[in-house]
């Protein structure tokens, strides 16, 4: 099918965090709070690192296991919790039933509740997504790969990272709005498919893109 | 685009204030007020002497009122700062009733304003009770805590929270400040400006005009605290650390700082500091007028560690211009300066004037770490702790309390 009338518009996103009320001093109270946490609290403590203030943890990349790591010292929850791709999972109602699942696993283990210290409490946060409009227009796919190095990194996370939350096929909007033109693009889309969303940070992703669309509609490797 | 948004993109890159624009869209015209105690001293005033502008050159209506106090006024706010902070403060029932005499006197003059108004921005406990003279008020309300009040002192607290309550959100810098409340709680690290005359780069010439203003040595390693004179920020623990790091290096310690008008308890610390100090010409402590910009500037420049010891701290402005020059900082392990002091990567923190002195023994032994954490330090401001984030995270704010409180809002059709 070509459906060359269909336009890419290009949307850019903001994050806004807020308080939940739920905290955990320990493991219980984490595994109570995990399982009442609104999704949006999920998504937050998985996804919110790329477009919030943080440092980027070289070893936990999701809020769960830092803090299992930094405020449990359960170094062993902390591996098994940060191995865990959100991408892998249908939507934020398994990914929670995951996250629960290792925690509890944890809890029948150890013969005590591991405690944080009054200072190193976890509070489960949430955010609301902001979707902007960018006033551009994309009409054809070879317009992406002079679009990806100026696209802000707000419209990466919003088509590359959002949609796979946001759509029912569960994919990035590049890919699906390039299976809409036909054949003529799946070698495209499966290069697309390799691009790691969870284990780089939206700059990285954004250069790995460009680097795929330069490279199949021939502008080289920049 | 504007001259004022032109200036910062030259810091920050185009695309940020690409962002801003389109952020700013939906929110034209849109009449926002924001209400604090002071016009100089702190940080609150620092931060919104730009942001006002900003917002303004984005197409909102926005603008500042400061309310007025009397000493008594300022003793009560004094007192419930440091109530918000941890410290169990009685703050008698005459005070109080100051307190609220004072925001109704201030409440007469600002209520056609206030009133009318889409968004009202009050900062911190001193305003904080103007909403209850604001009946008909026609806008969204938000209360905007600065202060660390993760542990407050509960009565006092319980005292505010009938004026916070009132609010239709609330915004706290960290999680863990966050209280419990029948409104939505935001959460909005502050920032600070980098094209401000504390945070623009200076010629060389003028960080080394420090030395011979101040009769500082030049050939000394340099260890310094920016800071009101205030308990919270441990200047005597600092003096405690310097002293047990000099036993082994060579240093000299500049404590500089101010009082802020809002802030009684000021010059008792000075004393106590000075009293402190007394007979080692290599502690200088300078009392530095509220307009110093420049002049912290060029010390945080010229100082080899910068040092926050903090015992509290709401979120550390000073800690993110250091950092934002490139200088490694040792912090109080505590509120904010968590946020900004990455253990081993961007500074230290540290719980005693011990560990203060051990982390200063480490830094200056290595040159080649202090280097590299300053360089890591100003990564992170450059990426989280700057106005135009802060801007970002307001605009975003707005727009969910205008649009309505959901997941997912959709400005884009």
């Amino acid at each position: 099918m070509n459906n060359g009338e269909r336009p890419f518009h290009v949307r850019d996103c903001a994050l806004i965090s807020l308080a939940t009320g739920l905290r955990a001093h320990n493991l219980r109270e984490f595994q109570d709070g995990l399982s009442r946490a609104p999704e949006s609290s999920i998504y937050h403590h998985f996804w919110g690192r790329f477009l919030q203030p943080r440092f980027d943890e070289p070893e936990y990349n999701n809020d769960f296991a830092a803090w299992a790591y930094r405020g449990l010292h359960e170094k062993a929850l902390a591996e098994r919790l940060s191995v865990l791709d959100p991408t892998e999972f249908e939507d934020i109602e398994s990914l929670r039933q995951e996250v629960l699942e290792r925690v509890e696993e944890r809890l029948d283990e150890n013969e005590f509740v591991p405690w944080a210290r009054s200072d190193q409490i976890f509070f489960f946060t949430q955010s609301q997504i902001i979707v902007l409009d960018t006033g551009r227009v994309l009409n054809h796919p070879s317009e992406l790969a002079d679009s990806l190095p100026e696209l802000a990194l707000g419209s990466v996370f919003y088509h590359f990272i959002d949609a796979r939350r946001r759509t029912m096929e569960r994919i990035d909007d590049f890919t699906a709005w390039l299976e809409d033109w036909g054949e003529e693009f799946s070698p495209l889309c499966q290069k697309i498919m390799t691009v790691d969303p969870y284990f780089s940070s939206l700059k990285e992703i954004r250069n790995e893109l460009t680097r795929i669309f330069r490279s199949f509609f021939g502008g080289g490797e920049k | 685009m504007n001259q004022i948004l032109q200036q910062y993109g030259k810091v920050t890159g185009h695309e940020v204030i690409s962002h801003l624009e389109q952020l700013a869209e939906s929110l034209k015209g849109l009449k926002v007020v924001h209400v604090n105690s002071t016009r100089v001293g702190g940080g609150v005033a620092e931060i919104l002497h730009k942001l006002v502008p900003l917002m303004n050159s984005l197409g909102l209506d926005a603008e500042w009122r400061v309310i007025e106090g009397n000493p008594d006024f300022f003793n009560c706010t004094k007192g419930f700062h440091n109530a918000l902070q941890g410290f169990r403060t009685i703050i008698p029932e005459s005070l109080l009733r100051v307190y609220e005499q004072v925001n109704e006197e201030n409440s007469e003059e600002l209520r056609p304003l206030l009133q009318e108004a889409d968004i009202v921005f009050v900062h911190d406990p001193q305003p904080a009770a103007l909403i209850k003279w604001m009946e008909n008020r026609k806008g969204k309300w938000v209360w905007r805590c600065h202060i660390d009040c993760s542990r407050p002192y509960r009565p006092v607290w319980k005292y505010l929270r009938n004026y916070v309550k009132e609010y239709d959100a609330s915004i706290f810098s960290l999680a863990q400040f966050a209280q419990p409340m029948p409104h939505p709680q935001y959460l909005i690290a502050p920032s600070i400006d980098p094209v401000s005359e504390k945070n623009i780069e200076l010629p060389p010439h003028e960080v080394e005009a420090v030395y011979e203003q101040f009769g500082l040595k030049p050939d000394l390693p340099l260890i310094l605290q920016v800071s009101r004179f205030d308990r919270f920020k441990d200047p005597i623990g600092v003096i405690e650390a310097y002293r047990l790091a000099k036993k082994v290096i060579p240093l000299q310690l500049v404590l500089a700082g101010g009082t802020a008008a809002d802030d009684p308890e000021g010059e008792a610390v000075l004393e106590e500091v000075e009293r402190a100090s007394a007979g080692d010409p290599d502690i200088h402590i300078l009392l530095l007028p509220p307009d110093a910009h420049r002049t912290i500037n060029a010390l945080q420049r010229a100082a080899d560690i910068v040092l926050q010891k903090s015992i509290k701290e709401g979120f550390g402005l000073t800690v993110t211009e250091a950092m934002w020059k490139g200088k490694p900082v040792i912090g109080g392990d505590t509120g904010g300066i968590r946020l900004q002091v990455i253990d081993h990567y961007t500074g230290f923190r540290v719980r005693t004037p011990e560990g203060a002195a051990l982390r200063i023994r480490y830094l200056l032994h290595h040159r080649e770490r202090l280097e590299e954490m300053g360089h890591l330090a100003r990564h992170l401001v450059k990426e989280n702790f700057l106005l135009t984030r802060h801007l970002m995270e307001y605009l975003a704010l707005m727009i969910s309390l205008v649009k309505g409180f959901k997941d997912r809002i959709d400005v884009s059709k």
